[in-house]
Order: structure tokens, then C-alpha cells, then sequence
């Protein structure tokens, strides 16, 4: 992964391309797109809370992996990642 | 000196059945429970209502049991789930046992049929390549245990029982039961605690069987049947020391639970990672997706297990107004109402649905030659 | 948990790479001990040195973490999360696969995580905790031009209302529930802490034009599927504020869930836990010690000294550590000062009403809970602290709210694969 200033990550998230420096989160992504990164058991819609990987408000899927905390995932170029699911 | 016709000591699921059961009848009931209503093995019950059909006398409890837990499918409380049993064989070999299998269930009045392969991944596509068949049991069911207990509680005291939570029945003495606060209770009781039965019936032999469950994050139709694997009930019929066996449960959050193990000789609900891998090792056989699927919990329960596994239900020998009900082992759930039914039937010495010698109490004690 | 060959043996394991376990590794290494560092998130620093992609690093933070991890005794086992742990033996999760290390000592350095506390509308997207938005900030989520409201309790609120300005925020003001008589005495008392008062100094210079209102504390939280705005109780009567992001965060509770799980000795915190330890951070077990926020809310001066302390002890150099204590204590002390000041208005714990989600995982309401004569009865008929976030969240809150103790700690401590759980040592596709 790049490091360098200005080096940056392009993933998309519910299929849209976005793009986030390098060392950014998944949450960082998402929130590019959209608020709303979840529903509750009864269907609200939720985002992050408590921003360190405490809460589980941010799971998103990720590529094949469903209940992601996108707070302390890194965002890599090529991620596929889908709110709501 | 407050009086009853029964003394229900133990809040389960069997102790709750039974003061259910007793106070449809008319009977005056109180109920004793230390702790909380359907804690114990209740609370740490997968909740499966299933037709064990190894043992004749198990079998006819548990057929005759699940006919009652229809009562309870449109209970909100309960979370009754028909999705039946899927019994798995790995190989050609257990597959052997389906035939008799399918004959012991039907011979009880239980639909139940033969899977092959192909069906057998149609019906669950989650199942690992290659086994060989299995059996189907659509009757079969799950449910939430602690709720169901609470509202047998409950509709016990809608019919005048009472409850006396938070308190320890420490003496049983002639025709009475004393409380940890000195009340004293008189009339016949019956001892519902399971584990905790020697406490005060030490002369029925009880060991407590401590189990493991895993619960995942929600995976929603994942799998749709209670899975088990046709070698369960050697684990569970068996006596070694630990066993696992495979068991899986789909959860109506869309979380899939996952089982079995048994060890004796653990007194501690820690749980044991070591069992863990077993138990996980043995699911990833049959499930080899469960890899990747997040737990989010394990905890642990311990069966309440007789002197052969079957419960004791009814009289304890050699003593006055002293009733038992407890040793369900793994089918406490699924035979809870059948057992309070036996149980209150010979109490106001009615006629029993099915033949209660299996479950008297009396074939755990020596007898004494004249 | 089994004794295997596979699991790799580390003379010292520090679980947690913030300030208190940056300096624990570094002490230990430094008395010769090869140190594992574990750390969940993907770099060190803990939260409150987290590295701020749009900023650079702290220059003190980032000195203090190359310190510590250039040492060639220290491997840094980053993206390591701790899912089980038992006896001598720690089960990691990473993100291909998982991990069996062996310690001969021990330090839990798992810090503190944020007290948030249930409100009406508490739930809604775009409501954080203070510290939380200033994390996800730090992490590039795009907040410049946004209006935030930052609210809550104690310190962290003007770290986070700078933070966040400083990447283009519009805070439209901070709401310190404390009154103001409190506030002013701690300001007043700051000279005799100096670096504390210069990073007060620094912070109201870099929130200028920002109000600062005590006595002040949000009541709700308004909006359809998102935030729109937050009602603002104040002595002279209530608010309504248009906003997008409302960062709220009542104070700091201790990480005990590790330290519980291999039964060290807790005691009560406020209304929380708390790690015990000796005057060498040595826990109730012969080979665990425990440094920083673990042992109690002190700050990020406690938490060097004290990770430095038992960096030196668990290296079997305790004489050297002795040169630490009147840092530590002092450190303490300032804390038990920042305690008193921020110490929370009653009516605070009153504000979820009965709809209010308390379980949010679950989605578990106040209503739903009234009743139960204990946490385990509770979670047995409402799934309150059955889900994902363990009870992390609404344990802390029921605690916060005088209602149920905790319960114990068991594996998972966190949820983990099904893989990490069975077979530590192959990863998820063998």
C-alpha cells in the first residue's frame, strides 16, 4: 500500500466509484455515498456511533464478506462494498 | 402455615410445565424458584423439539410431548418454528440405520422420510459435497424455551398460584417444604431442579452433562432444518467422558446455532475452548461454510442426567407426598409437557396417556430383598 | 487452552499499542524482553494519538510510537484483534487468519472506550460520540462544510471540536453539561498542571469563534432517517439547532472485558470497573499487569507512566520502575481533579423514555426493560446485550443508568470467524 502524499484508493460502495486517501477507512468510503450504512433488527436505518469498532453500527459487506465494521477496515483499491444487506 | 395441593420446587421449563399443568387442573399451586423462571438448562437449551427415536420409552415421551407443544405455535412468546429435522449421514454405512430409523419414527405415528443425496443438498444447498442421504422429519420444531416457562408461570397464576421468587426450598420434611426465610409450606411437593436435585433428593443418582453452544451473526437462510448428524445419539446415549456431535439450528433472527458437545467431570460453566474446536471441527464436516461465519457468542449448560438418561417422573419411593420430576438429559425441552402431564396424572391417580414405568423414580433405588 | 507447539512464545505480550502499551513495549524491550505488540486497529497510536490522515501525526506521537516500534525486540502485531485468551495463551484473529501466542508476562493495555448514553433519537444516522466522530474524521470521512453540534462531558470535547474544525467543519458550538462554576475552578487550578494548561491555552486559540456553554446538554436528537437537528437544554430555557452531525460523548469507560475474561480482579469505577493493580500495574495474576485507561480513567500522561512501570516490572526490572511513581501519581491526580469537575448531571440519565432503543444491536427498548430484577433475566426475555456489540454499548449505559450489573466475560471477546475459534493455526481457505 502507498503511503506517499496525494496516493489514493479507488473502491466503489453500493456500485458507485468513490475515491479516499490512502489510510482511510471503508466508513470513510461509504460516507462519501450515503448516511446510511445499515438497518436495525426492526429496519432503521443506522450509521456509525462510536467510531473504534466498539459499537457494530457500521457493518457493511464487503467484496464476499457480509458484517464488516467499516470503521477498522482500511479501504483498498478494488473493494466492493454494499450497505444494507 | 400456608397450604397447597403441590409444591413446585424448580422454575425450568419442567418445573413451569408442571404448575401449569397442575393448576389447569384445579389443583392449589406454589412455586419455588431461587434464581430466575427458566433459567438453568432452560436458558441454555437450543430449544429443538425433536423426535429421538433411539429409545422406545424417549421416543413415546417425545412423540406424546411435541402432540402438546401445538398448543403453543401461535404463541408470540414462543418463537415456534416448524422447520423440521434434517438427519445427515456421511457415508454409505450410516446410511444403513435409515431404514430401521424411518420405521421406529413411523411406527410411532411420526411422518418421516428417506432423503438421498441429491435431495439431501436440494433441501439444504450449505451441506458439504458427498454425504450420502438422510432422513426427514418435518414435525419436528424450535422454540424460545425461557419465554414458553415464563408464560406457563404466568397462566399458573392467572389460575391462583403462587410464586415465591427468589427463595430456596432448603428442607423437605414430612408433608412440608421449608424456605430459606423459614416460610413454611405444607402439602405434597414435587422437586423440579435438575442438576441441582441431589440437594434434596440425594438418593436419585444425578450427574449434570455440561454442553456447548456457538451462535453466529445473522445469516439469514443459511440453512432452513435442524441438522444433526445420524451418529448424535451415540454421543448422546453414550458414556464417555466428552463427546461432540453435530447439530446445527437456524434461529428465527436468521442466526445459526450450533452444537453438541458433553463432557461429565466438568463442574465449571467456563467455557472450553478445547471443546470448542472439537465441536467446530466436527460442524465444518458437514458445514463448510460455518468457516468463514462470524460467532458472536458461546456459552455453556449443563443436562441434568438420570441414572439411564430417562427422566424421573413420579413418586420418590419409600416417602410420603414427595414427587420428582427432573433428569430430562437433552430432551428437556422437547419432553417438558408430556413429563408435567405424567406427572399430575398419577398424582390425582388418573389414567396416563402413555405407560409411565419407564420414569418411575424407584428403578434408580436398590431394592431391598424382603 | 491447549498446550501446543505451535504457539508462538513471546517473553512479553502487550495487548493494546496506544500510549500505555507503546510505553510497556518499549520499557520491556528496552530490559532485554522480545516484546509481541497486538493492536486491532491497522496502526498504533490508540485513539488518542490516532494518526490524522489530513494532519500528519502529533510530532510527540509520532515520536513515541517510531520509538517504540523501531526496537528491534518489539514485533507489532497490528489488525490483531484478541478473541480468546486462558492461562498463558492469547487467541488472535488477523485479518487472513488467526494467531496462538504464549506470554510469559502479560500487559493488558486495552484503554477506554466512550460513554454514550440513549436519548431520544440517539439512534439516528449522523448522531456519534464525540470522540467517535473525531476518529472517523481523522480516517477521511468528509466532513468539511457540515455543521456539527459537539456536546457531552469533560476534555474531549474540545479536542474533538478542534479536530474536527480543523478538517473544514462548521462547529456550531460545544455543550459542556458541567456548570460553569465548575468549569471555571478546574481552569483556575490548571497552572499548577503546565502542560495541561498549555493544551487548554492551544485548544481555545484553535476554537476561537466557537461557544463554549456550560450547564448545557442535549435532550433529543430530531430527523426522519438522518439527523436534522438536536434540541439543547440551557439554563435559560431550550434550543433547537439545525445540524448534520451531532458529536456527543459523556466521559470514558475502561476496557476491562480481556482483564475480566482471565478473571484479574475488578473493582468499581464511578459506576464502571476497573482493573486493580499494585504499585508495580500488577494485576490479582502472577504474570498479568494492566496500564492506562484499563485501570481507571487518568489520561495520557498516567497512561506512559503507567505502561512504562509495567513494561519495566513484566521485564523483571521493578527497581527502574520505581522512578516512575511520582509521575504516575501526579498524573492521578489530575485526573481525580478532571473527575470531580465533570462529574454527570442527574437529569442526563433520565432522558431516554420509554421508546427510547437501549439495546441497539437488538433494537430493545427502556419500556421493554422494566421489570427485570437482573441483567440476565433481562437478556433472556429481550435479547437486550445478545448482539454484535456484546453488550459493550447498552452495559455500559444500564450501568451509567444505575440499572444492572455487568455480567461476566466469556469468549468471543469480540465476534470472531468460526475458523479463528477452531483451528487457530491454518487460514480461512486451507
Amino acid at each position: 500500500m502507498s503511503s506517499g502524499a496525494g496516493a489514493r484508493v479507488c473502491l466503489q460502495v453500493d456500485g458507485q466509484a468513490v475515491e479516499v486517501p490512502a489510510g482511510a477507512n471503508v466508513a470513510a468510503a461509504v460516507a462519501l455515498v450515503t448516511p446510511w450504512f445499515r438497518r436495525s433488527t426492526s429496519g432503521a436505518r443506522r450509521g456509525p456511533l462510536c467510531g473504534m469498532g466498539v459499537c457494530f453500527e457500521c457493518r457493511v459487506r464487503i467484496d464476499e464478506t457480509l458484517h464488516q465494521r467499516a470503521c477498522m477496515v482500511l479501504a483498498r483499491t478494488g473493494m466492493r462494498v454494499r450497505t444494507d444487506e | 402455615m400456608t397450604s397447597f395441593d403441590l409444591i413446585v420446587v424448580g422454575a425450568g421449563i419442567v418445573g413451569a410445565a408442571c404448575a401449569d399443568a397442575a393448576a389447569a387442573s384445579g389443583l392449589r399451586v406454589a412455586v419455588i424458584e431461587q434464581a430466575g423462571i427458566g433459567g438453568g438448562a432452560t436458558a441454555a437449551a437450543m430449544g429443538h423439539l425433536v423426535a429421538l427415536d433411539e429409545d422406545p420409552a424417549e421416543l413415546a415421551l417425545a412423540h406424546y410431548s411435541q402432540q402438546l407443544w401445538d398448543e403453543f405455535v401461535e404463541l408470540p412468546a414462543a418463537q415456534f418454528q416448524r422447520c423440521g429435522t434434517l438427519w445427515v449421514a456421511r457415508d454409505e454405512r450410516e446410511c444403513e440405520s435409515i431404514g430401521a430409523k424411518i420405521a421406529r419414527l413411523r411406527g410411532a405415528g411420526i411422518a418421516a422420510s428417506a432423503v438421498d443425496a441429491a435431495e439431501l443438498h436440494r433441501l439444504e444447498p450449505a451441506l458439504a459435497p458427498g454425504l450420502a442421504g438422510g432422513v426427514r422429519v418435518p414435525g419436528d420444531a424450535v422454540v424460545y424455551p425461557p419465554n414458553v416457562a415464563r408464560f406457563l408461570v404466568e397462566r399458573a397464576r392467572a389460575r391462583g398460584a403462587q410464586l415465591y421468587a427468589g427463595r430456596r426450598a432448603c428442607m423437605l420434611d414430612a408433608g412440608s417444604v421449608v424456605l430459606d426465610d423459614q416460610t413454611r409450606l405444607s402439602g405434597p411437593a414435587l422437586i423440579a431442579t435438575g442438576c441441582a436435585l441431589p440437594e434434596l433428593l440425594p438418593m436419585l443418582p444425578m450427574r449434570a452433562r455440561k454442553g456447548h453452544l456457538v451462535i453466529t451473526e445473522r445469516y439469514v437462510d443459511f440453512v432452513r432444518h435442524q441438522i444433526v448428524e445420524l451418529g448424535y445419539a451415540d454421543s448422546a446415549h453414550g458414556a464417555q467422558r466428552s463427546s461432540v456431535a453435530f447439530n446445527v439450528q437456524p434461529r428465527s433472527t436468521g442466526q445459526v446455532l450450533i452444537g453438541s458437545s458433553r463432557e461429565f467431570d466438568s463442574a465449571t460453566p467456563e467455557v472450553s475452548m478445547p471443546m470448542v474446536q472439537r465441536m467446530l471441527a466436527r460442524a465444518f464436516d458437514f458445514l463448510p461454510g460455518l468457516r468463514s461465519m462470524q460467532a458472536l457468542r458461546i456459552w455453556t449448560g449443563f443436562r441434568p442426567t438420570s441414572i439411564d438418561g430417562k427422566p424421573y417422573l413420579g413418586p420418590v419411593p419409600d416417602q410420603r407426598d414427595l414427587w420428582v420430576a427432573a433428569g430430562h438429559e437433552g430432551l428437556g425441552i422437547t419432553t417438558a409437557l408430556g413429563s408435567a402431564r405424567l406427572l399430575v396424572d398419577q398424582l390425582l391417580g388418573r389414567r396416563c396417556a402413555i405407560d409411565p414405568t419407564p420414569y418411575l423414580p424407584a428403578r434408580a433405588l436398590p431394592r431391598v430383598s424382603a | 487452552m491447549n498446550e501446543r507447539a505451535d504457539a508462538q512464545r513471546y517473553d512479553v505480550l502487550v495487548c493494546g499499542a496506544g500510549p500505555a502499551g507503546l510505553a510497556a513495549a518499549q520499557a520491556a524491550a528496552s530490559g532485554g524482553a522480545r516484546v509481541g505488540l497486538i493492536e486491532a486497529q491497522a496502526s498504533a497510536g490508540g485513539q488518542i494519538w490516532r494518526r490524522d490522515l489530513g494532519r500528519g501525526e502529533a510530532r510527540i506521537a509520532a515520536r513515541l510510537i517510531g520509538r517504540a516500534l523501531r526496537m528491534h525486540r518489539v514485533t507489532f502485531l497490528s489488525q490483531s484483534q484478541v478473541v480468546a485468551a486462558g492461562g498463558d495463551e492469547l487467541l488472535l484473529e488477523q485479518a487472513q487468519g488467526a494467531l496462538r501466542l504464549r506470554f510469559g508476562k502479560l500487559v493488558i493495555a486495552t484503554g477506554a472506550r466512550e460513554l454514550l448514553l440513549p436519548f431520544p433519537g440517539w439512534t439516528l444516522p449522523g448522531v456519534t460520540g464525540a470522540g467517535g466522530l473525531q476518529a472517523l474524521v481523522k480516517q477521511a470521512w468528509p466532513i468539511a462544510g457540515k455543521r456539527v453540534v459537539v456536546a457531552g462531558s469533560g476534555p474531549l470535547l474540545l479536542a474533538a471540536a478542534a479536530s474536527l474544525r480543523s478538517h473544514g467543519a462548521h462547529v456550531l458550538g460545544i455543550h459542556e453539561q458541567a456548570p460553569s462554576r465548575r468549569v471555571l475552578g478546574l481552569a483556575a487550578r490548571l497552572p499548577g498542571w503546565p502542560a495541561h494548561a498549555l493544551q487548554a491555552i492551544s485548544l481555545r486559540a484553535a476554537l476561537a469563534g466557537v461557544p463554549y456553554r456550560c450547564g448545557e446538554f442535549v435532550v433529543a436528537a430530531h430527523g426522519d432517517d438522518r439527523l436534522r437537528a438536536v434540541e439543547i437544554h440551557s439554563p435559560a430555557g431550550m434550543r433547537r439547532l439545525d445540524c448534520d452531525h451531532l458529536a456527543v460523548g459523556y466521559g470514558l469507560v475502561p476496557n476491562v472485558e480481556l482483564a475480566q475474561l482471565l478473571g484479574c480482579r475488578l473493582e468499581a469505577a464511578a459506576r464502571h470497573q476497573r482493573v486493580v493493580t499494585d504499585d508495580a500495574q500488577r494485576t490479582s495474576l502472577e504474570n498479568v499487569y494492566a496500564a492506562g485507561e484499563v485501570c481507571g480513567i487518568g489520561g495520557c500522561a498516567a497512561a506512559r507512566s503507567e505502561g512504562r512501570i509495567a513494561g519495566l516490572a513484566a521485564a523483571g526490572l521493578l527497581d527502574a520502575s520505581r522512578a516512575q511513581h511520582a509521575r504516575r501519581r501526579r498524573a492521578r491526580r489530575f485526573a481525580e481533579l478532571l473527575e470531580s469537575c465533570f462529574e454527570l448531571d442527574e437529569r442526563i440519565r433520565l432522558l431516554a423514555k420509554p421508546d427510547t432503543v437501549i439495546c441497539r444491536c437488538e433494537d430493545v427498548t427502556m419500556a421493554a426493560l422494566e421489570g427485570y430484577a437482573d441483567a440476565r433475566a433481562a437478556k433472556l426475555a429481550t435479547r437486550c446485550g445478545m448482539g454484535a456489540c456484546q453488550g459493550r454499548i447498552c452495559g455500559a449505559t444500564l450501568a451509567e443508568l444505575g440499572r444492572f450489573a455487568l455480567g461476566s466475560a466469556r469468549p468471543p471477546l469480540f465476534p470472531a470467524r468460526l475458523s479463528s475459534l477452531s483451528d487457530p493455526c491454518t487460514a480461512i481457505n486451507p
